[in-house]
């Protein structure tokens, strides 16, 4: 279980230990496609997304938007976080194998909390950039 | 095009309930195995009073709107041609099982780029507790592809 940051121990730079998961697949974008409600048929029916352009279905953006909060919640306590935002800057698809990573990029207080900053992201096995994120967390 | 007439549009409230077998299938499906999210034991051993919904499980709370697909009936946008362009949340407070979450969403933005080829509708979600308590704050950035080329 994590633990919650110490403000005077966290730098700016440190990394985040990152998540590597397991590849895409078709199950977990039906599951991800129950789970949160998002019924979309372009990320679970192949006969959809083609009809709109696409060669495949693809992953709903929430769901690596997830990654990020399991990246940030194996870090700090859920209850520590502040804030997750992200853009989404390219598609992941069924097979893509993403990485999750983060690093420190400022601490500040605000609000009578110590908050610490992050970067957040996902990648994929190409190297790009799927989602570009950011993260508040409050130390102690 | 969109018209721009629909910044300022605030879609009908709702209230859902936050229940466990939905975090449960949510974590399951993001591969998410802390026991907190599934264990109420587990949860109030690390000092939440029930099982807290994980940070993105917002999304399934809003996603339960009774009116689904406001947006796009409002934008006359074929669910085919959005995409997710950028989603924020600001958590004010933790929201647990149990809780009863009103959500009220408001068209707060609308524009486009690359001469109308991509649109992008910018909305904001108020999410309260049961006792009228701001809990989180979410915006997206829906993205819509060529709303023109679609219509022809």
């Amino acid at each position: 279980m994590a633990t919650i940051p110490k403000f005077d121990q966290v730098k700016v730079g440190d990394a985040l230990p990152p998540l590597v998961l397991p590849a895409i697949s078709r199950h977990q974008l039906a599951l991800y496609c129950g789970g949160s409600g998002d019924h979309n048929p372009i990320h679970v029916d192949i006969d959809f997304a083609k009809k709109f352009g696409f060669k495949d279905v693809f992953a709903h953006g929430m769901l690596s938007m997830a990654f990020l909060g399991r990246l940030v919640t194996s870090w700090a306590p859920q209850k520590q976080i502040r804030g997750l935002g992200t853009r989404f800057t390219s598609i992941t698809w069924v097979g893509d194998v993403i990485t999750v990573s983060g690093k420190v990029t400022g601490k500040r207080e605000a609000n009578g909390e110590k908050l610490i900053d992050l970067e957040v992201k996902c990648t994929n096995q190409n190297g790009q950039d799927t989602l570009q994120g950011t993260a508040t967390v409050a130390a102690a | 095009m969109l018209d721009k007439k629909h910044i300022g549009h605030a879609f009908k409230a709702f209230t859902t309930t936050v229940e466990a077998g939905k975090i449960r299938l949510f974590c399951k499906a993001i591969g998410e195995d802390d026991p907190i999210y599934v264990d109420e034991a587990a949860a109030k051993a690390a000092g939440y009073r029930a099982i807290p919904a994980p940070p993105t499980f917002l999304t399934a709370v809003t996603n339960d709107d009774p009116d689904k697909g406001g947006l796009l009936r409002l934008l006359n946008v074929d669910i085919g041609l959005i995409l997710h362009g950028e989603q924020h949340y600001e958590y004010l407070a933790p929201v647990h099982v149990g809780d009863r979450i009103t959500c009220q969403q408001k068209v707060v933005d609308m524009y486009d780029k690359k001469g109308g080829a991509l649109w992008f509708v910018v909305s904001e979600t108020e999410l309260k507790d049961q006792a009228g308590k701001l809990v989180a704050k979410a915006k997206g950035i829906t993205v819509v592809r060529n709303p023109d080329a679609a219509k022809k």
